[in-house]
C-alpha cells in the first residue's frame, strides 16, 4: 500500500496532463496524444518482459496485429462495444503470448531473437493469405464514435486520446504492482540467476512464460487501441519495423523502467514528426524526411547499447541521485548486494530496480 | 510429375540462397557466439551499391563484384565498430546493436533511394529452361544462383580445410583462448570472419534480388529464412546451413506452389515459422548436432 499510493498519485498526475493538453490542444496534437498513449501500453509491456524477465522479442508488433483484427472483427461482425472487444483483444493477445512463451521459455538469447522476429514477419501474412476475412492488402476499416453524453461538438480526436490515455494508466498502473509483487521478483531472479532462481523454488519456465503474456497482453490492448485511433487495420501497420520501433522505444527509455516506457514513447512518436517537418521545410523530399529518423533510430539502438544501457531513465535517475543524493527511504527496504553479485554497470540489476518507487 | 520436378528445381535455387545467408550467420556464430540480424541488411545495401555501380558502368559484373567488396568491408567494419565493444556484456546488449544496424541501414537505404521497389537485373537470361519440350521451371539464371552459392561455399570450404588462415579460424573458434596462447591473433580472425561473412550476405543480396526487387525491407524475409535454415542446421555446422537452406527452400516452395492462391502466395513465411519452432523444441542444437549441454 505504501508504493501503491504514490504510483496511483503519479498515474493520476499523468492523467490529468493528459486531460488538460487534450483540452488546449489542437486535433492533430490529441492524435499524437492517443498515439504516445498507444506505445506507452505496448512498450511499457515490453520494457517489463526484455528488462525484468531477461527475454526479448522481435515479434511484439505481431501481438498487437492480433488485438488489433479482434477488435476490428468485432466491431464489425458482432457490432460489440468497443470496451468489450478491447478486453477480448487484450485476452486473445496473451493467449497468443501464452502459445509464444511456452516456446520462447526453452530458448535463449539470438534464438528467442530470430524466432520472434520471425513471428514478427510471418503474421502479418496471414491478412494477405485470407483476404475474405481479414480485408486482404487494404485491410478493414474501424468505426469509433464519440459517446451521445459528451454532446455532438465534442471531438473524435479527443475522445480517442481520453480512452487511449486511460488505457494507458491503467496499464502502467497495473504492470508497476506486478513488478514490485512476487511475479515481478521471480522475473528478476530468474533473468539474473536462473539455476540459483530454480534452486529458490521458483518455476522456471512458468515465469518466463508468464512475463510472455503480460508483454502480449500489453501489445493486445495498445493493438486494439490504434485500431480505434487509426480507423483500419491493415497488415501494412503491424510489420517487423512496428515491433523494432517498439524495442527502441524500450531500449531508448530503459529497458525494465516504466517510466522510460514512457519516455521512449514520446521520442518514438514526437521527434520522427519534427524531423520531416524540418527536413521537409529545407527542401528535402519527403521520402528522405522519413527516413532521417530511421536513420537516426539505429544510431541511438547503437550508441544507447554501446554507451549509455540504462538509457533516459537511468540517466535521470543519475541526475537525481546527484541532486538529493541516496534515497534513503527506498534505501531501508532494498538488500544490499554482496560483493561477488554486485552488478554491473552495464546491466540494471533487481537491486537497482527496487529503488524505483513510482511508475 | 512436371510441376513436382519444377517446384523442386525452384525451391533449390531459392534454398541455395537461403544457404548462403545462413552461412554467413554461421560463420559468425562459430567465431564470436553472435547472430547478426543486420546480415539481410547489409545484403539490401551492398545491393543498392551494386545497382549504382551497374547504373554508372552498364556492366553487371561490375556491380556483382562491387558488391561483394562492398559486403567484405561493411562485415569487417561493423565488427571492428560495434561488435567488438559489446564482447563481456550480456548477450542481448550485442543481439540489440545488430538490429541497431540494421534500422541505420534501412533508414539510410531509405534516403538515398526511397522505399519503392526496384528491379535488379540478372546476371544470364531468365526465360525458362526447357528439356524435351518440359519446362523445367528454372532459367539460365537459375542456373548461376545455384553455381555462384556452390562456388562460394567450395571455396570456403577449402580456405576453412586446407590453408593455414583458415586453421587459424577453427582453432580460434574452437578455444579462443588456447588459440591465443599459440599465437593466433583472435580479434584479427574474427574480423575476418565477419568479412567473409558479409561477402556471403552480399552475395545472397545480388542473386536473390532480380527475383524478389529490392527495396530497404525486401531482404527481412530473406534474412529469416536463412536464420530459419541455420538454425536447423544448428547454426554452428556449415553442411548443416547448406542442407538446411536446401530444405527450408524445397519446403517452402512445394507450400507455395500445391496450396496455390493467395494462401499458397503468403503463408511460406508461417510455414517457415512452424519449422522453426518445431526445430527448436525437439532438437534445439539443430538436426547435425551431437549430444550437448548448456553451461550453467
Amino acid at each position: 500500500m505504501r508504493t501503491f499510493l504514490p504510483r496511483l498519485g503519479a498515474a493520476v498526475v499523468l492523467g490529468v496532463i493528459a486531460w488538460y493538453l487534450s483540452r488546449t490542444l489542437n486535433q492533430f496534437r490529441d492524435y499524437q496524444i492517443a498515439e504516445i498513449a498507444v506505445y506507452v501500453t505496448a512498450v511499457a509491456g515490453l520494457t517489463v518482459l526484455t528488462g525484468l524477465s531477461g527475454q526479448i522479442s522481435l515479434g511484439n508488433g505481431a501481438f498487437m496485429a492480433i488485438g488489433a483484427y479482434t477488435t476490428a472483427l468485432l466491431l464489425i461482425h458482432q457490432s460489440w462495444p468497443f470496451y468489450a472487444a478491447l478486453v477480448v483483444a487484450g485476452a486473445a493477445a496473451a493467449a497468443a503470448g501464452g502459445v509464444v512463451g511456452i516456446a520462447a521459455a526453452r530458448l535463449r538469447g539470438p534464438y528467442l531473437a530470430g524466432a520472434t522476429l520471425l513471428l514478427g514477419v510471418a503474421l502479418p501474412s496471414i491478412a494477405l493469405a485470407w483476404p475474405g476475412v481479414f480485408g486482404g492488402d487494404q485491410g478493414l476499416n474501424v468505426v469509433f464514435t464519440v459517446p451521445s453524453f459528451l454532446g455532438a461538438n465534442f471531438p473524435l480526436t479527443r475522445w480517442q486520446a481520453w480512452v487511449s490515455a486511460a488505457v494507458a494508466l491503467v496499464t502502467l498502473l497495473l504492470l508497476a504492482n506486478l513488478m514490485y509483487s512476487r511475479i515481478g521478483r521471480n522475473w528478476r531472479a530468474v533473468r539474473d540467476d536462473e539455476v540459483a532462481a530454480a534452486l529458490d523454488g521458483i518455476n522456471v519456465a512458468a515465469t518466463r512464460v508468464r512475463a510472455f503474456v503480460v508483454s502480449a497482453a500489453c501489445a493486445g490492448l495498445a493493438g486494439s487501441l490504434l485500431a480505434v485511433v487509426t480507423g483500419l487495420v491493415g497488415p501494412g501497420a503491424y510489420t517487423v519495423t512496428l515491433s523494432i520501433q517498439l524495442l527502441t522505444a524500450a531500449v531508448i527509455g530503459g529497458l525494465g523502467s516504466l517510466p522510460g516506457a514512457l519516455w521512449g514513447s514520446l521520442i518514438i512518436v514526437l521527434v520522427p514528426t519534427y524531423i520531416t517537418d524540418v527536413a521537409t521545410s529545407h527542401g528535402q523530399s519527403a521520402t528522405v524526411g522519413a527516413n532521417i529518423p530511421i536513420a537516426a533510430y539505429g544510431v541511438v539502438l547503437i550508441l544507447v547499447m554501446l554507451v549509455f544501457p540504462q538509457g533516459i531513465q537511468g540517466g535521470l535517475r543519475r541526475l537525481l541521485i546527484a541532486f538529493f543524493g541516496p534515497n534513503q527511504k527506498s534505501r531501508t527496504w532494498r538488500i544490499a548486494p554482496t560483493s561477488d553479485v554486485t552488478p554491473s554497470a552495464d546491466e540494471p540489476s533487481a537491486s537497482q530496480h527496487e529503488k524505483e518507487g513510482t511508475i | 510429375m512436371v510441376e513436382f520436378l519444377q517446384f523442386t528445381l525452384s525451391g533449390i535455387v531459392f534454398g541455395m540462397v537461403y544457404a548462403a545467408v545462413a552461412l554467413s550467420l554461421v560463420l559468425i556464430w562459430r567465431g564470436t557466439r553472435v547472430v547478426n540480424f543486420a546480415q539481410g541488411g547489409m545484403a539490401m545495401f551492398t545491393t543498392f551499391v551494386a545497382i549504382e555501380v551497374i547504373y554508372r558502368t552498364h556492366s553487371y559484373w561490375a556491380g556483382f563484384f562491387v558488391a561483394l567488396a562492398a559486403g567484405l568491408v561493411l562485415g569487417a567494419a561493423s565488427e571492428l565498430t560495434i561488435v567488438r565493444p559489446t564482447i563481456g556484456k550480456p548477450p542481448l546488449n550485442v543481439v540489440i546493436v545488430t538490429i541497431g544496424l540494421l534500422v541505420l541501414l534501412e533508414g539510410l537505404a531509405g534516403i538515398f533511394y526511397g522505399g519503392q521497389l526496384r528491379s535488379f537485373p540478372s546476371a544470364f537470361s531468365v526465360t525458362g529452361l526447357k528439356v524435351g519440350g518440359t519446362s523445367l521451371g528454372v532459367s539460365r539464371n537459375d542456373v548461376f544462383v545455384v553455381v555462384a552459392v556452390l562456388v562460394a561455399t567450395l571455396a570456403l570450404g577449402v580456405m576453412f580445410r586446407y590453408t593455414t588462415a583458415g586453421l587459424r579460424m577453427r582453432a580460434a573458434a574452437f578455444n579462443a583462448t588456447i588459440a591465443r596462447l599459440s599465437g593466433i591473433r583472435v580479434a584479427r580472425v574474427l574480423t575476418v570472419g565477419w568479412a567473409l561473412a558479409g561477402l556471403l550476405g552480399a552475395l545472397a543480396g545480388v542473386l536473390v534480388s532480380p527475383s524478389i526487387f529490392l527495396s530497404p525491407n525486401s531482404m527481412d524475409t530473406i534474412f529469416v529464412y536463412g536464420f530459419t535454415a541455420a538454425v536447423i542446421g544448428g547454426l554452428d555446422s556449415a553442411v548443416g546451413a547448406v542442407v538446411g537452406g536446401l530444405f527450408l527452400g524445397v519446403a517452402l516452395s512445394y507450400v507455395g506452389g500445391y496450396v496455390g492462391g493467395s494462401v499458397g502466395s503468403e503463408i511460406p513465411p508461417l510455414v517457415a515459422l512452424g519449422i522453426l519452432v518445431a526445430v527448436l523444441m525437439i532438437r534445439p542444437d539443430g538436426l547435425f548436432a551431437g549430444a550437448r549441454m548448456r553451461r550453467v
